[in-house]
């Protein structure tokens, strides 16, 4: 069967037949799980249909964390939307500020000094790092290992989380980012701490490697199990870690060369089968990759202005027109849509959500495999409730 | 009542005094078992507090159980939206008692910042008593140990007679509430009287009057 036909197969409607065939006689069961489960990241309803423990349809059910984001944006300045971004996928404000930021320029046409894209890269890949230890935690988590990995990942975070409160005011809502460069400039003390906490982060991602790459358990769990295949992941507009475990190489570091990332020497990590495992393996490299980032930026970073000059934060009115600005955040591809029709206020403001389109193959990965691994599956595509739902 | 001076005198001589009531109430307060329910973004913090760093342990709360028959503590960490608020009610029904909630975040207490949201609950203590609110977008790992800490507390002060006495000690009490539905405009109802005793003007009960201040009727 050709992935054309199961996805235009599927879209008939939710009472569709199972989309695989039941074996036994018996009649299928029915599953809610969710919105209370203690693995769903959140607030998400799965309704599964099972034939003994082969799971044979799902259904995702969305909306228990719809906040009314787009709604409320275009109803406020563009500035006014920056502390709401931050509240998308609350893993990582700083890079959805910077999704947002760089729409809003590409927009106003605002130049950003390189002082503040410096500071913007290390900030996005330290977010990257705690986002990744993060969720190889709450994914282990899922798996059985209750609490002890996501301790190991928590520290680390909690180190990161000290740099953003020092630098931002805020541990996790941060709003730093402005259009036309950042809130406030670096001290030398805080790169010096930074450069400390990032001496530090190879070791922890050794530490973490070498108690899970090789066990047992995990590879059990793991391996071979909601394999995406690369034709179905291209189709399905899927991206971030989750494309490029299936072995399509796509990062729009290297593709869109947005910021200053074509300065940076770095790899781009990819998988061979795009399983659980494969994924999870590509997030211990690009948190590799990330540390290599940081280390050349820290380095590097020159002195100047942290704004551009000609930026206008009050009575901001952008000319008539749209824009798209897309960045690589640690799920995916985010992006901000916008169009301006010459008012303080965007006319339309559109995000474009890389957790909700990785989790619209679920389906298509959890099929055939038992109720447990479900679990594990919707671990390893890495989402945040309030950037599916918005 | 012991005198105070006396019970320290007697504990210097290996001698403990108590009562039934502090014995209790000493008991439940230090394990308090928190349902492992998270909303939005609080959550992440809720999970920071439990993590090594802040280690909710010492309150005697580190245990968080997936089922909420086995939970003590309910907290509300994160934004409620009018299609999750029901989910959250009969959860908290099916607590057993001695039951708390501790309302985590601007959202859960009031909407926060989406308010203006069409989709949003304005507090989740419109519909079910709430016990401890803490402030803040997110608040803070300490601010929610503090929480923990103020609900100790109010546990330890609870008597096991008379006025103010636990719920689960009174049979007259109200342990669950109802369940509110979606409506065609709103929740129904808008608030449970029993826990908000403000009225609540929800859109659909709305008086539409037209430009000489006639009313009109609501009926479309």
């Amino acid at each position: 069967m050709s992935v054309a036909e199961t996805r235009t197969e599927r879209s008939a409607g939710w009472n569709r037949p199972p989309a695989v065939e039941p074996e036994g006689e018996g009649e299928l069961l029915e599953v809610a799980m969710g919105p209370h489960h203690p693995s769903t990241h959140g607030v998400f309803r799965m309704d599964v249909s099972l034939d003994g423990e082969r799971v044979v349809r799902l259904k995702p059910v969305f909306g228990y964390l719809h906040r009314n984001h787009e709604k409320i944006a275009e109803g406020v300045a563009y500035l006014a939307s920056m502390p709401y971004t931050d509240r998308l996928d609350y893993f990582c404000s700083l890079t959805n500020n910077w999704a947002y930021a760089l729409a809003v320029e590409k927009l106003a046409g605002q130049e950003v000094p390189a002082r503040a894209e410096y500071i913007r890269v290390i900030l996005a890949e330290l977010t990257r790092i705690q986002n990744h230890a993060s969720t190889i935690g709450f994914l282990l988590q899922e798996m059985g290992a209750s609490g002890t990995p996501l301790m190991y990942a928590f520290r680390e975070r909690e180190k990161i989380l000290d740099l953003f409160e020092s630098l931002t005011g805020s541990r996790m809502m941060c709003n730093y980012m402005r259009f036309g460069g950042c809130r406030v400039d670096l001290s030398s003390a805080w790169i010096e701490a930074t450069k400390k906490v990032v001496a530090g982060l190879p070791a922890f991602v050794d530490e973490f490697e070498a108690l899970l790459t090789g066990n047992e358990i995990l590879m059990a769990r793991c391996q071979g199990v909601g394999v995406l295949k690369p034709d179905l992941a291209v189709n399905a507009g899927i991206s971030g870690p989750m494309l490029r475990a299936s072995g399509v190489n796509y990062d729009l570091r290297k593709v869109d060369h947005y910021g200053i990332y074509d300065r940076f020497q770095f790899r781009v990590p990819l998988g061979d089968h795009g399983d659980i495992y494969d994924r999870y393996m590509v997030r211990v490299l690009e948190m590799r990759e990330s540390i290599g980032i940081l280390n050349q930026a820290l380095q590097d970073i020159p002195l100047g202005p942290i704004m551009d000059a000609k930026a206008k934060l009050r009575g901001f009115r952008p000319k008539p027109g749209e824009a798209y600005g897309r960045i690589e955040a640690p799920k995916g591809e985010l992006g901000f849509y916008l169009i301006s029709d010459g008012g303080p206020n965007p006319y339309r403001y559109r995000v474009r959500p890389p957790s909700l389109i990785n989790l619209t193959v679920l389906e298509d990965m959890c099929l055939g495999h038992n109720v447990a691994d479900v679990v594990l599956i919707f671990g390893s595509v890495d989402i945040v409730l309030g950037e599916v739902d918005r | 009542m012991v005198d105070n001076e006396l019970k320290i005198e007697l504990g210097k001589q290996g001698i403990l005094v108590t009562t039934i009531e502090e014995l209790y109430n000493w008991g439940r307060r230090s394990s308090v078992w928190p349902m492992q329910f998270g909303l939005a973004c609080c959550a992440i913090e809720m999970i920071a507090t439990t993590m090594a760093r802040y280690d909710l342990a010492r309150f005697g709360a580190e245990v968080f159980r997936p089922s909420p028959r086995q939970a003590d503590l309910m907290i509300v960490s994160g934004t409620v939206t009018k299609k999750m608020a029901p989910q959250v009610v009969r959860l908290y029904n099916q607590m057993a008692e001695p039951k708390y909630v501790i309302a985590m975040g601007a959202c859960a207490i009031s909407g926060g910042p989406f308010k203006q949201g069409y989709n949003v609950l304005k507090g989740i203590d419109r519909y079910i008593p709430v016990d401890v609110h803490i402030p803040g977008c997110p608040p803070r790992p300490e601010a929610l140990i503090q929480a923990f800490m103020t609900l100790q507390k109010k546990i330890d002060g609870q008597p096991l007679t008379g006025e103010g006495r636990p719920r689960f000690l009174d049979a007259d009490a109200q342990c669950e509430f109802p369940v509110p539905e979606q409506g065609a405009h709103d929740l129904e109802p808008p608030s449970n009287q029993g826990v908000w005793p403000v009225e609540i003007q929800g859109v659909g009960s709305r008086e539409r009057r037209d430009i000489d201040g006639r009313q009109v009727s609501t009926d479309h």
